[in-house]
């Protein structure tokens, strides 16, 4: 009988992390044909309209990057929690903490110099996401609650705690609905090119983009938590305190998916509802094993994910494929990059059975 | 107790080899019914890997097996056992959250079709206990059992595969002194029955106590084959450990200076809980190798522990140079300047999946000098990192390229250097050269050497012999955490401290 067994391969080369990624970019785009001929589209109609729909308009372009911002954001957050082995399942959860946040300030700063109200707003939102991620952080270091369980958990919980809110405290007077009212003008994200909804969030991001970047190359924090990640029993050896290099992680993972609510509301939805998110915090683990945990990469396929978010609904509107299309697209993106990921480090090798 | 003339068990010119090591060269071995069969040796001397090969559970290179008189050739330990082989290992087979009875069964498809039968399969197991004296309530949950108990599991367990040739590989390694007891009885009771045993073990006094024939491997080799009455403990301890002519480095002679680690009265539990450490006394003084010797298992890995930081005793006192050592902080550790070697260099010391570089600065990256307002200083730490690799000549690539891809001499290399860069005032280096080549191992050895020279007083906790014979100024044997023995090298045989090592006090 012949086996396969899957044994250790050499590290690869430099090139190999660009290529790769791009590899299973296109290989996704091969296997998502199958669904897309299942659903009954014609296939080269189906592509052209999921790109044009994503990038061929000025405002389909600028939507694309509308779409990336909270996208990127919590992808950057979850990668930044990973790397340290802080396994952060609860963006959605910061999130929603980062946008409840915005919405009580941005409902009751009114009577405050405008200058001074989006700071607020800006550096709250990022404290109530941190703060959120800092219990399990907590949980985790002090008692070793499993932190997978506990951030994904305490999801249900601001979700619910959100609910209470809204249909308490912050609901909009005389409305019926789980809504609160509008915040104020001075706590709406400016919008920075007419004629689209392209908003300080969007820069926002691409600045955390670098930020995370610096802080895992040149930091003696991001020294610290790449060694914590790699090998938690050999850092603790070493001298380097992993209960503070884990808590600042998730201090820091948190407000980055905290910030991503707080531009939902400041700039998109302006006043918060239910449905603020439609699983950001959970689409930004996906974004992050994509881009391989890498601030670069989280930004590719962020915006790949935006592409074919936005360009999905043109697609379906000019060829009846389902928009359901995309979630599918993504999952697939997944699967073939985990896949590709695994055969970075190991070779298939076949060996002879007795 | 009588030797018929037939084994049971013939296994001949059994030889196994690992990639480029070789496990059992040539070996010849037989059991007969009846009797206690032990085999004794050091770690790493082939009695495991012989065993596993009558199991079924490694093939041989080489060599013919014979079971009952039959030639076998077992590919899986389900061959093994349907002959009547059972192996029970140190680390037993059972899943702690099912009952004595499920664990017992589990696998021998008892019952018909998809229905268990669990009455007949407990009727069963209730008048084997009967027999063989195994008192465990078979609807306990296993994690409610001692370990004691949960060897009677499984020896149960086998003996329900009606197994009547029954290996155990070191089985008093996890058992308190009374557990011991019971468990002789145990198996006195078993060869009454008519069954044979394989008793795997390098303590000297239990072989001694309840074994009728001894057979003592070392180096994958048969050196000895003696009835147990015929024989002592001496000349055992003289087979096990050998006798090899020293090759003697150039050792200066340097007085010991004062003390550098003192431990007082150091208790520990290891991970099971049972006592690891015993009320330990020890002193290491400047410019002094103190050679730990002692079969792995005794102690060492708790007290390195202790020292490194790593865990925290029950009771005592460590202190460097009169300052005490904060426990379970490798922070306290680092800055009396313990320059630490872990055994497992690949788990706890280095950071594999990073580079050489990040491994070399691990314990100085927040000195100053190396980082200001928390930015990494990159032009000191790369100068530092590369004065290092040279200075060590470690063999890399690169200060960037990633750990892994060095070599088991070269990951050792980048340890010492990281450990010895700060001018340590006390080395603890726990199995330095396990597992290394010859060039590496000399290398790590000059290199401890020099720290002698240059001042450190150095606790070397080694299995090898050869090494802590060369090293050592001073030589003390754990055993079971106690001191055993304590001499100065020119004074020591190494029958005497083979005979510490084996736990006999004489």
């Amino acid at each position: 009988m012949i086996g396969f067994r899957l044994t250790k391969r050499k590290p690869l080369p430099g090139w190999a992390r660009i290529v790769i990624p791009i590899a299973a970019i296109v290989a996704t785009l091969i296997l998502s044909a199958i669904p897309i001929l299942i659903a009954g589209g014609n296939l080269w109609k189906s592509y052209y309209y999921l790109f044009h729909g994503a990038l061929g308009t000025r405002y389909n372009l600028l939507e694309t990057f509308v779409k990336a911002s909270p996208l990127l954001m919590t992808g950057l957050a979850v990668a930044f929690a990973f790397r340290a082995k802080f396994w952060n399942i609860g963006a959605e959860g910061q999130l929603l903490a980062g946008a409840l946040t915005a919405t009580a300030l941005g409902v009751s700063l009114g009577g405050i110099p405008p200058m001074l109200v989006l700071p607020i707003i800006i550096v709250a939102g990022f404290l109530a996401g941190g703060l959120w991620a800092a219990i399990p952080a907590l949980l985790k270091t002090k008692l070793k609650v499993d932190d997978v369980v506990s951030t994904l958990l305490l999801n249900y919980v601001m979700i619910h705690i959100m609910g209470a809110l809204l249909f308490g405290p912050l609901q909009q007077p005389d409305s019926s609905w789980p809504r609160s009212s509008a915040i104020v003008e001075a706590a709406n994200y400016p919008i920075l090119l007419a004629r689209s909804r392209f908003h300080l969030g969007i820069p926002l991001a691409f600045l955390a983009v670098l930020i995370i970047w610096f802080i895992n190359k040149k930091t003696t924090f991001g020294y610290q938590s790449r060694a914590v990640g790699v090998n938690a029993r050999a850092a603790n050896f070493g001298g380097i305190n992993t209960t503070k290099v884990i808590l600042w992680t998730a201090l820091i993972s948190g407000g980055l998916a905290g910030l991503a609510g707080v531009g939902e509301l400041c700039a998109i939805q302006r006043r918060l509802i239910m449905d603020i998110s439609p699983g950001y915090g959970y689409s930004g683990i996906v974004i992050a094993m994509l881009g391989n945990l890498h601030p670069l990469g989280v930004l590719f396929s962020s915006l790949f994910f935006s592409v074919v978010i936005v360009g999905a609904q043109t697609m379906s509107r000019m060829t009846g494929v389902p928009t359901y299309i995309a979630e599918v697209i993504q999952g697939m993106a997944l699967m073939v990059m985990l896949i590709f990921l695994l055969f970075t480090e190991y070779k298939l090798k076949r060996v002879r059975k007795k | 107790m009588s030797n018929n003339n037939q084994p049971v068990v013939r296994m001949s010119g059994i030889t196994k080899r690992f990639l480029d090591i070789t496990a059992g060269d040539n070996i010849d071995f037989s059991l007969f019914a009846g009797e206690i069969c032990a085999l004794l040796g050091e770690n790493g001397a082939g009695k495991t890997t012989l065993m596993n090969i009558l199991f079924g559970y490694y093939t041989c290179d080489e060599g013919q097996i014979f079971i009952k008189g039959k030639k076998v050739n077992l590919s899986a330990p389900k061959d093994a056992i349907a002959r009547g082989v059972g192996m029970i290992r140190q680390h037993f087979a059972l899943v702690s959250s099912q009952t004595v009875l499920e664990n017992i069964i589990v696998g021998t498809g008892s019952g018909n079709g998809i229905f268990l039968d669990l009455k007949s399969a407990r009727r069963d197991i209730v008048s084997l206990q009967e027999r063989f004296g195994l008192q465990v309530d078979p609807d306990a949950k296993i994690w409610t059992l001692s370990v004691g108990e949960q060897q009677k599991v499984e020896i149960l367990k086998a003996l329900y595969r009606e197994v009547d040739i029954l290996i155990m590989d070191e089985p008093t390694a996890v058992l308190a002194p009374a557990e011991t007891d019971e468990l002789f009885k145990t198996l006195k009771i078993l060869v009454k029955e008519g069954c044979s045993v394989v008793f795997i073990s390098h303590k000297l006094n239990e072989v001694m106590d309840i074994s009728d024939r001894i057979v003592v491997l070392r180096a994958g080799r048969v050196v000895a084959e003696k009835k147990t009455a015929e024989t002592d403990a001496r000349e055992l301890a003289n087979f096990m450990v050998g006798r090899e002519l020293l090759d003697n480095f150039e050792k200066k002679h340097i007085t010991a200076g004062r003390a550098v680690l003192t431990i007082e009265n150091l208790s520990a539990l290891n991970d099971k809980n049972l006592t690891a450490l015993h009320d330990l006394n020890l002193v290491v003084r400047r410019n002094e190798i103190l050679g730990m010797a002692g079969i792995s298992g005794n102690g060492q890995r708790e007290l390195a522990e202790i020292l490194f930081g790593l865990r925290e005793p029950t009771g005592g006192m460590v202190k460097i140079n009169d300052a005490p050592l904060k426990f379970g902080s490798p922070t306290s550790a680092i800055s009396l300047k313990m320059g630490r070697i872990p055994e497992d260099r690949m788990d706890t010391g280095l950071l594999m999946d990073l580079t050489v570089e990040e491994n070399l600065i691990l314990e100085n990256h927040s000195t100053a000098g190396f980082h200001r307002y928390g930015l990494m200083n990159s032009k000191k730490i790369h100068r530092f990192s590369d004065e290092l690799i040279a200075a060590y000549a470690i063999k890399t690539a690169n200060r960037d390229a990633v750990t892994q891809s060095l070599s088991g001499g070269n990951l050792q290399k980048v340890m010492l250097a990281r450990e010895l860069a700060g001018r340590p005032a006390l080395v603890v280096a726990a199995q330095p050269t396990r597992g290394l080549d010859v060039g590496a191992m000399e290398y790590i050895h000059q290199r401890i050497l020099q720290e002698r020279e240059n001042g450190a007083g150095i606790l070397l906790i080694s299995e090898d012999l050869d090494e802590i014979f060369n090293l050592s100024d001073r030589i003390v044997v754990l055993y079971e955490g106690r001191i055993m023995g304590d001499v100065r090298c020119e004074d020591a045989s190494r029958e005497q401290v083979g005979l510490w090592m084996s736990g006999v006090q004489h």
